[in-house]
């Protein structure tokens, strides 16, 4: 049951996979395989930080890691920061199995490179999906170890002893006779060093690092205003550029009049592009009052009269179609024919954007037959590309620094402002900083699907299930991002995920999926993804089954989780924490739902009151995880808080509705948030546990809708299956 | 030409008068720390001070600041007493996570904490609205106001 992460070796087949291939799961490459090779243009200009010490004085022990003559540690990160703290992670597991101080490890963000930095997970180098600790667990500790055992090996080779005489301490190699050599003085000659054969790994109970409650790394500077995102970024020459985009997806430009902007002071050029006018200024302010003087015409294209009604019209016709089968067991036309009682029940969860708070942007610059990007990104090789198509450079003259991110959530996860930044530089001699407006990253976002799932059930005479069948539609996320990944049929892996494989115990089971791709709107990857979506809906209509089979909610699923005892612990510790059997007032109820999301397990329980003017007040919320081995607590308590209310605040508020193909939504007015006042607090409670790390940055996301409404209808008797609950008239008092 | 007092020194900037502040810190003065977030003064990341009280530099034009008025922004703030004891216990309690709207939160927490040094749950609802976090780090902003608050 339990994968053994005590003693996990490098085998000596992949081993020479790694050597010969330069897939970064081992780490271990030399130096011929580095990436920097050259010194791009923002590490002269930007990166002015300690960390800018010539590369060339760095010894490259791996793909992940180089040791500085000094000893200083630099670890090159195949995932960005984005605030869910891996960076860290990382960093401590390098200094577990490096034996380094944590403050002797300094980040580098990887360039962009498939082979050294595709995640092993998602089949491509990308931070999303809740993959970072999952897919770098085994290969960061085993970079480190490898490197650790060069590094004596160098040392004990330099010495004439044996390196079992020798250990790794406190970035130190002590040896015999009270000998001892720092790191960097033995790095040049470890890098010659093959590549150990065998590299076993701490025992979790050796752990020193690992496991504590550290501090971030990356946070001293997010508090004094040192610390640089992308929109902060100043490169020599630089001028801002900002745009408007055609407001209906698929339109053109059909001309414009910008003899008042070009009158503007501060503003320096207009550009037009198919799409989109961009005018560059100075500064932001000249770069916006230019856009508001601009006179243009569009082309609106043929989504010009699409509105919500249209295309929720288009959803519900498309269950009618066949779709693509994700699990058939059993006979399911039978069973529920046959059952006792029969439940139906259709959920609706709208669009939603991204609102990063730090809005798209990227710096760019076209120089011959290169472009230079300063960015923060989740997916360096598609921004790559996308700047390659919009500059019209080839992908291999893209380089890309990538930087901290000021939210992600997903929508870095797309790279249209990248190649829409390289659109414009490339028409211009200077490098632009591209910053969307808040309106036009509100109204250009690419949102989570509108998805409607429909179920019916049978139960039998004791109201447990005997048949199960759900039909999904929706916009296939995956046909658009990577139509490769997705098999004929057209089955979405995230649109169906939790649907398919229900934990719960489900004799005959059918579960559909039906793509049905919107007019007017893009979709995409949005915190929680797939499992945001069938978390929501399971743990609602499971609900609703315990309810109409006059069951307490927790007994239910208890009785229905014999082959899971992780989530039965979940729930149960859940329940516990939350005094579940304890009688409420009139007008308060408790709601509770459990899942695994991201390799996850994840209990969430909330206790609300509801007033008879539909003002909901949360009193009590509680998140009980276990996500296997924890390399830091203090990050996995931070995202699953934060994460719950992030989800929260969209369940409550959030919408995104189209009239005459535009987007409505353009601003924090309009597309509000939750805010201090809205926020109750979250109490986080962590199972210890041996198995490998799951996800969190978007577990704790994924399970407060169901809770939120499953409490709603234990407080009042009112099930909302349609989100989100503003639209029912409800709000937060 | 216009003299702005800004972190304790004058700096004349040339700009047209309806500019609000926030590009004049970042776009001409190049100090980066107050963030751009909504523009209509919805979400409280480009929160400064003006002469102690917090204002959204967004929607603020450069032309109705006062000469002599003065501002404080997130690359000082931890001169002050207050301002250092704020940004440690941001530390302290782990609060930040992508960061982005973190300057405009202390800014508005040591504007908060300056007028009322023990707020209650209703003072910080009150104090705090205005700066959105998208990251939702709300629980732990509130706990770090109160440990300043107690210290």
């Amino acid at each position: 049951m339990t994968k053994n992460v005590s003693a996990q070796a490098v085998s000596l087949s992949r081993r020479r996979l790694l050597q010969a291939s330069g897939i970064a799961v081992g780490g271990l490459l030399l130096a011929t395989a580095m990436p920097f090779a050259r010194r791009s243009y923002a590490e002269q200009y930007v990166n002015k930080g300690p960390e800018d010490a010539p590369l060339s004085t760095s010894t490259a022990l791996g793909a992940f890691l180089r040791i500085g003559h000094d000893g200083r540690v630099t670890l090159i990160s195949p995932k960005i920061e984005m605030g869910q703290g891996v960076q860290t992670g990382f960093a401590m597991m390098v200094a577990e199995e490096l034996e380094v101080p944590l403050n002797q490890v300094v980040i580098q963000e990887a360039p962009p490179n498939e082979k050294l930095y595709g995640d092993k997970l998602l089949g491509f180098q990308a931070t999303g999906g809740s993959s970072s600790t999952r897919s770098n667990w085994e290969p960061m500790r085993e970079a480190a170890a490898a490197a650790r055992i060069m590094l004596i090996q160098a040392a004990a080779n330099q010495w004439g002893v044996s390196p079992a005489e020798c250990r790794a301490e406190n970035g130190m190699i002590i040896g015999p006779g009270d000998r001892q050599i720092g790191y960097g003085e033995v790095v040049d000659a470890a890098a010659q060093l093959p590549v150990p054969e065998s590299v076993p790994l701490k025992k979790p109970e050796d752990f020193k690092v690992i496991g504590q409650p550290l501090r971030r790394l990356d946070t001293p500077g997010k508090v004094d205003g040192s610390a640089k995102f992308t929109i902060d970024l100043q490169v020599p020459n630089m001028k801002i550029a900002t745009t408007s985009t055609c407001p209906v997806v698929g339109g053109k430009l059909l001309a414009v009049d910008d003899s008042r902007a070009r009158a503007l002071p501060g503003v320096r050029d207009v550009i037009k592009l198919d799409n989109a006018v961009a005018v560059i200024g100075d500064h932001m302010w000249a770069a916006l009052q230019g856009l508001k003087a601009l006179d243009i015409q569009w082309d609106y294209g043929p989504h010009a009269t699409i509105d919500s009604e249209q295309i929720e019209r288009a959803l519900h016709a498309a269950f009618d179609r066949e779709g693509a089968i994700a699990t058939e067991v059993g006979d399911i036309n039978k069973a529920i024919g046959s059952a006792s009682s029969k439940i139906e029940a259709e959920y609706e969860m709208p669009f939603l954007a991204h609102a990063t708070l730090e809005p798209m942007t990227c710096v760019a610059q076209v120089r011959g037959d290169t472009c230079e990007l300063w960015v923060g990104t989740q997916v360096p090789v598609m921004a790559a590309a996308a700047a390659a198509q919009g500059s019209g450079v080839q992908p291999e003259n893209v380089i890309v620094n990538n930087q901290l991110i000021g939210g992600g959530f997903g929508r870095r996860l797309e790279s249209d402002f990248i190649n829409q930044a390289a659109a414009i530089a490339k028409q211009v001699d200077y490098p632009i900083k591209l910053v969307w407006s808040r309106e036009e990253d509100t109204a250009h976002d690419l949102y989570r699907p509108h998805y409607i799932d429909r179920f019916s059930a049978g139960l039998d005479s004791n109201g447990m299930p005997v048949g199960w069948s759900h039909t999904i539609v929706g916009a296939s996320v995956l046909a658009r991002f990577a139509p490769a990944a997705v098999p004929p049929n057209g089955l979405d892996a995230d649109a169906v995920e939790v649907s398919n494989k229900p934990i719960y115990k489900l004799a005959n089971l059918k579960v559909r999926y039906v793509p049905e791709a919107p007019k007017a709107i893009l979709n995409s990857w949005w915190r929680g993804v797939g499992p945001l979506h069938g978390a929501y809906v399971m743990e609602s209509f499971i609900d609703e089954l315990a309810l109409a089979a006059k069951q307490d909610p927790v007994a239910y699923r208890l009785k229905l989780l014999d082959e899971h005892p992780r989530a039965q612990a979940v729930l149960k510790l859940a329940a516990e924490k939350a005094n579940w059997d304890q009688k409420l007032p009139a007008g308060h109820g408790r709601g509770i739902a459990v899942q695994e999301v991201f390799g996850s397990y994840l209990a969430t329980v909330v206790e609300l009151q509801v007033d008879a003017q539909n003002g909901i007040h949360i009193n009590r919320l509680i998140c009980v995880a276990d996500c296997g081995i924890v390399t830091n607590p203090t990050s996995v308590r931070s995202q699953l808080e934060g994460g719950t209310l992030f989800g929260l605040s969209a369940a409550l508020f959030n919408e995104i509705t189209v009239h005459e193909g535009r987007v409505e939504q353009s601003n924090f007015h309009d597309y509000r948030q939750l805010r201090m006042s809205d926020a109750p607090p979250v109490e986080v409670h962590i199972i210890p546990s041996a198995e490998l790390p799951g996800g969190i940055g978007e577990a704790g996301t994924a399970m407060i809708a169901p809770a939120l409404v499953n409490a709603l209808h234990a407080a009042s008797g009112k099930r909302i299956r349609r989100l989100p609950l503003a639209r029912a008239g409800y709000h937060v008092v | 030409m216009l003299t702005l007092t800004i972190n304790g020194a004058d700096h004349q900037v040339d700009v047209p008068d309806d500019m609000p502040l926030l590009w004049v810190l970042r776009d001409v003065l190049g100090m980066t720390g107050t963030k751009y977030g909504c523009g209509i003064a919805q979400c409280g990341a480009c929160t400064v001070h003006l002469d102690g009280m917090a204002v959204r530099s967004c929607v603020l034009p450069v032309s109705n600041i006062a000469q002599g008025q003065k501002i404080v922004t997130i690359e000082a703030v931890g001169q002050s007493d207050l301002g250092k004891k704020v940004q440690n216990a941001w530390l302290e309690h782990e609060v930040v996570q992508c960061g982005y709207c973190q300057s405009g939160q202390i800014m508005s927490a040591v504007a908060l904490l300056d007028k009322k040094p023990q707020p209650n749950d209703e003072d910080i609802d009150a104090g705090m609205s205005g700066n959105i976090c998208r990251c939702c780090t709300y629980t732990r902003i509130r706990g770090a106001i109160k440990s300043v608050s107690q210290a």
